[in-house]
Order: C-alpha cells, then structure tokens, then sequence
C-alpha cells in the first residue's frame, strides 16, 4: 500500500542526518513563529478578521476585480486578464516583444512556477534572471523550489557553495554564508543593470488604490522594478483585497507566520511607473480560480496568503521535504491545491497527511486544511483513484464491523496470532514495518464484562 | 444521569484493561453507568481512508443504542472527535438528523467537565510523561494548543494531579503528532515510524517512568515501535484511565 508522496518520503528518509537537519530547520521557523505570535495577545483575532475579509472578497471577487482593475488604470497602469497559464505567458512575452526586451529580472512568485513562465519565456529567446537569492540558487542549479517561503532552506552552505563555484566562479572551497551572498549580490547588480525589463508577483491587490503589495526581505523586487524601464507585475486573482484597512490586518500577520519576524523588511507598493520610464503593467491570472471559487467544499483554499506556515508547522512536510510532493506547491496547502488543478494527477499527495490538523491551528487565514484533506479523501473513490488494497481493507472492516457474530468471532480468536510472531511480524503486514505486533488478550472486554456480570450475580 | 459507556472496537480487541478501568471509575464516582452489549466500531477507520459513506450503518447503530443516555462515555479522544465532529455529517447523507453526536464525551472531558471531580483518587508515587493526542487537542479541546494564542491549560494533567505523589511532564513539543494517524500508519509507514521514534525519544528524555494519554492509538503505536526497537525497555504505557483508577478496588 504505498502512494506517489509515501515512496518519495520513503527515500527522502534513508539519509537520516539530513532528514533530521531538516526537520529541526523547519521546526525552528516554527518556533520563532509562535514566539512572535504569543507576543501580540490579539493574534487569534486578527486570524479572525484575515479570515473573515478573505472570505467576504473571494465571495465579492468580481466587484473588487474590477474596483483593482479600474483604480489601476486610472494610476496609468495597463491592465491585462489571463483566463489561463498560457494566456498568460503569452501576454508577459508580447510586452517584453513589444519593448524589444532581452532581459528579465524578478522577483520571487509562485504564479509564475505556477504558470511555467521561465522556460516559456527562455524558449523564446529571452534571458530570465530569479533575483531573490533562494530562487537564484536554484536557478543556478536548475532546481524546483521545495518551500513556498524559503524555496531553497532544504541546501547546505555546502550545497551552495560548489553550485556557486560552477555557475559564479566563486573560490574553491569558500563556502563561508557571508562570503557567498556577497558574491550573489555582486553578479546580481550586473543583472539589474543590464536588464531590459523587471517583474514583481504580488502578496496584495489594493482593490481600492490599484496598488501591488510585494513584501520581501532582500529589496530584490524594489531593485528589479527601479532600474529596468519596464515594470509588469503579475497577479493570482485571490491576492485582492479591498483596501490599506484589510492590509493592515495581513501585514501584521504575514512575516510573522512566514519566517516570524515583525514585517518583512520591505513592504513595496507599485502603484504606476516611475517618471520617465515606461508604462505599468499587471497582469492578472485565473488559471483556475475561478472555477475553484464554485466548489463548496474546497473554495476556502483560496484564502492562502502563501506564508508556508502550514509546512513548516507539517510534521510530513518537515520528514519528507518539499520535493517528496508530486505538485509544485508542497505541504498541506499544496495537497489541497493540486486536488483543486488536478485530482487524478496529484492524489498521490492526499497521503501525506496525519490529520493533526496542526497546519489549521498555524494558518493566518484560517483556511481548514488538514479538514479539507480528509474531504479529499472522501473523494478519491470517485475519481477512480483510491487505493485498491485499502478499499479492500475497508471492505473487510465493515464485514467485521456491520456483522457483530463476525465481530465477535474475530475479537475471541485473535490472541491467537500472539504465538505466531513470524506469521505475523513480515513484509506482508505493514504494521510491521515498524511496531512488534501487538499482545490481543485472551478475552476482549466485552467478554471480561460479561463474565464480571456473571460473577456479581 | 444515565451514562452509557463506548469501548470501541481496538480497545475491546486491544485493551480490555481500559476498559475495565474506565467502568470501575465512572461506578466509583457513583454514576448509573450501562455498557450495552453488542458494540463494535465506530466507523473512524473506513472514513479516515476515504471511506466514510461505509460508516454510515455503525452511525445509525452507534445512534439507536444509545439514544435513551443522558452522555455516552468512551475512553478513546479519536473516536469520540469521530462521532462528535462527523455522525452528523454522515447521517446528513443518509437524511438523518444526529443528535447524540454532541452527547458523546471522552472520559477525560466527561470527568473534568461534567463530573467535575476533585476529590483524591488514591496514590500513584511515579512520574509520567503525559501525550497529548492531536484529536485531543485540536478537536475536543482537552487542552491549548501549542499554536494557539489562548489561555494555556490541559485537563488531563489537571486528571492526572489528582493523583496523590505523581509528578506529570510533558516531552519537548508538547502537541506534536505521534504519527499514528490511523490508515496513515500503514499508508506513509517510512513517516509514521520516524514521527513515531522521535515521539518516544522526546517521552523517554522526560525520565518519566511511565507514558500516558487519553487515546490508546497513539500509545499503541508508539509502544508497538518500543516493543520492535526495545531502545527504552523499560518505559511502560498506561491508559489515563489505568492511573485515575489504579487505587480502586
């Protein structure tokens, strides 16, 4: 009985010492988010009222949407729709065409994984360069991001330091952290100089102002979008809220969740071109969100403000690391949005999940999603993706279970696979993996019950 | 008060010995307590692997042999957050109204909430390290979640002080999952058991001589581990019940 995420896990766990290392890693971002969460008494309210104005704009969206898109325009900025991941690659390309535009420098954005941007946009010809320093490495690298947050958490100093010596030709054996993100600084400068054009994603829409909120901690996204003449800024439709009042509640709890700091130590507003450079453009992505929006069971999903919270709080998550998912977004966020983008394609994940529901106690928007997991789950029979062996297993039960002499019957009888350890504790048991099989009793209680009845008569 | 006791189908199988435990304390507290015969299972396992539609006749059964009882009392947190939180869902399905779903109680909460017990229960002179099961935490409340931004508090310790010269710990990472997770523990089984040793290593860092908690699934998940490991031999795993009612008689 294994799944896509149990066989992945399964591996992920055979070198021990790193799996260790990545779990207190993650662990203590979790730490630092309850020490920065316990310092503000009305922190359960504010995940209340982030919440509750999700909740109210999603079911508004198309208000707001327009409400974003015309305060926008009238800053100057040209707005675009992209009902889908093509749609919107090829607007992003016919704006850099337009502009005769070589170079791409960005900032970090999961709507752009999302949407395969760069290799789209790098199979046409143009040069795509991660700014923040986490997707720059594995850029380098041509690795996928294994967190949302910190895409690149799960590398070494070590790690980073042989790929900087191939790609950056930094000094041999210099893996010194300081030393490196010096040099990363060093060949990024060149890269915003020499770029044509700059990206942001966006943590916010201002449906009020037009704004885009992009909050980081390099200044990446401020250098991307200040020196290259053109600015496009790309946003997922759930990013909309209606206004700096609803901000105010986000930003206080954002970084605090995310890596538990107070704010992230930039929190840019994009508003309109600078003087003298080229209009403004946003684009903003469906690709999905729409139809996600319709589906009553799963639409809350939608009120993530992507802080990785809910991974790094995942006891899964932290011993089986981001790539041990089949979708691009790992943790419990990610299990619920692939079953979103594709049930038959991503069940695999549905797996990867205890049902602690710890991950819905950390959510800054309060999205159920160690719930919505077990509603997965009560699907997958109907997408003709359950496992065989265990709707084999629950048939079983529920031969035991619904037929109490069939019960009775199994409970009296099982004391005797206690003697016969090798029947029992094999390969073919998955119990046994890792537990000794368990002592049955002689007598199961409600027999020990009936008998102490007797006694007293 | 009529209350009616739930021994669910693992602990029936499983721990008798809780069982037991659970009715001489509620008949030593001097509560009309019935165990009506023919009990099997609640249903958690079939919908926790996706198969919840299968609990729906355990549900209806679960319904009308308890329905004449003021509380229905079961030893086991996962169960009981199972009937609470979804018979009223799945009898929904089968155009049925539950009522009985927010009757049930664990042992825990039904002595700390209902019985509202304080009185000395007799002496247990050893230190245990107390495992807070998430379904526990997270569902029925038993205590504050490490997450959460509320009041600290833990009614099973609370149980737990009753007891004359124990001395009750908690390991570091007070609510984090054992890995049991019911068909998770033979779906994720690499995980499961590496969530599993850690959970014992932090119990077994306590110094505690005993673990206990107030869901035997998790305890025999970690003690299944213990038992193929044999790392801490000599850490023994009791039922809350077990220890509240080791001075009766």
């Amino acid at each position: 009985m294994s799944t896509s995420h149990s066989i992945a896990a399964k591996k992920f766990l055979e070198n021990q010492t790193y799996a260790t290392w990545h779990d207190k890693t993650f662990w203590g971002v979790r730490a630092k988010r309850d020490k920065l969460a316990f310092e503000l008494p009305e922190w359960e309210r504010l995940r209340d009222k982030a919440s509750a104005i999700k909740r109210h704009t999603l079911t508004n969206i198309d208000m707001y949407l327009e409400m974003f898109s015309e305060a926008a325009e009238k800053n100057g900025v040209e707005v675009h729709w992209a009902k889908d991941a093509q749609e919107f690659n090829e607007i992003v390309f016919n704006i850099l065409k337009s502009h005769n535009a070589k170079k791409l420098v960005k900032s970090k954005s999961m709507l752009t994984e999302e949407c395969r941007m760069n290799p789209y946009l790098e199979e046409r010809g143009i040069e795509v360069v991660e700014t923040d320093l986490g997707e720059r490495i594995l850029q380098l690298d041509h690795q996928d991001p294994s967190h949302i947050v910190m895409p690149a958490t799960h590398l070494s100093h070590d790690d980073v330091g042989e790929i900087f010596e191939r790609e950056l030709n930094t000094e041999k054996g210099n893996h010194d952290p300081t030393y490196l993100t010096y040099m990363a600084r060093l060949s990024l400068r060149d890269e915003f100089l020499t770029a044509d054009a700059g990206m942001t994603g966006a943590n916010f829409g201002i449906a009020a102002t037009g704004d885009i909120v992009v909050c980081t901690n390099e200044g990446n996204a401020d250098m991307s979008t200040s020196v290259p003449k053109l600015q496009i800024a790309a946003i997922g439709l759930e990013k909309i809220i209606p206004d700096y009042e609803a901000l105010s509640v986000f930003v206080r709890l954002l970084a605090r969740s995310a890596t538990g700091q107070p704010s992230t130590v930039y929190t840019s507003h994009f508003r309109k071109a600078r003087p003298g450079a080229d209009k403004m453009h946003i684009v903003i992505v469906d690709n999905g969100r729409s139809q996600w929006l319709g589906d009553p069971q799963h639409w809350e999903s939608l009120k993530c403000i992507r802080c990785g919270a809910c991974m790094n709080t995942c006891p899964v998550y932290r011993w089986s690391g981001g790539y041990s998912y089949s979708y691009f977004i790992p943790g419990p966020i990610g299990i619920n949005l692939g079953m979103l983008r594709n049930p038959k394609e991503y069940s695999g994940n549905v797996s990867a999940c205890t049902l602690c529901l710890s991950c819905q106690c950390v959510c800054p928007a309060k999205v159920d999603l160690g719930t919505q997991i077990y509603k997965w789950r009560q699907a997958l029979d109907s997408y003709g993706v359950a496992n065989k062996e265990k709707k084999m297993m629950v048939k079983g039960m529920d031969m035991i279970f619904d037929h109490l002499s069939v019960y009775n019957a199994a409970t009296a009888c099982a004391h005797f696979l206690n003697g016969m350890g090798p029947l029992v504790n094999n390969g073919l048991n998955p119990w046994a993996y890792a537990h000794k099989m368990m002592k049955f009793p002689k007598k199961p209680f409600h027999k020990q019950f009936e008998d102490m009845e007797k006694n007293e008569k | 008060m009529k209350v009616g006791l739930f021994i669910p189908c693992y602990v029936d199988a499983v721990f008798p010995e809780v069982g037991m435990a659970s009715y001489k304390l509620l008949r030593h507290l001097g509560l009309d307590v019935t165990y009506p015969k023919g009990q099997t299972c609640c249903g958690q396992p079939m919908a926790n692997a996706g198969f919840a539609k299968d609990a729906t006749q355990l549900a209806s059964k679960y319904e009308s042999m308890f329905k004449g009882f003021d509380y229905i009392v079961a030893p086991s947190v996962s169960c009981t957050a199972f009937i609470r939180l979804q018979y009223p869902n799945i009898l929904k399905d089968a155009n049925h109204k539950c009522e009985i779903a927010s009757r049930t109680m664990d042992l825990v909460e039904f002595l700390h909430d209902v019985v509202k017990i304080k009185g000395p229960l007799g002496r247990f002179p050893h230190k245990v390290s107390l495992h807070n099961s998430c379904h526990g935490v997270r569902e029925l409340h038993l205590s504050s979640p490490s997450e959460m931004v509320v009041p600290r508090y833990n009614k099973i310790k609370d149980l737990l002080n009753l007891m004359e010269g124990i001395e009750v710990v908690e390991p570091e990472r007070e609510d984090e999952c054992c890995g049991f997770g019911g068909m998770f523990s033979v779906e994720e089984t690499a995980v499961s058991k590496q969530m599993g040793e850690q959970k014992l290593m932090r119990h077994a860092a306590t110094g505690a001589e005993y673990i206990t908690g107030a869901d035997c699934s998790c305890l025999m998940h970690i003690a299944g581990i213990n038992a193929k490991e044999m790392k801490y031999p000599a850490i023994k795993f009791l039922h809350v019940a077990e220890i509240l009612a080791s001075g009766i008689k």
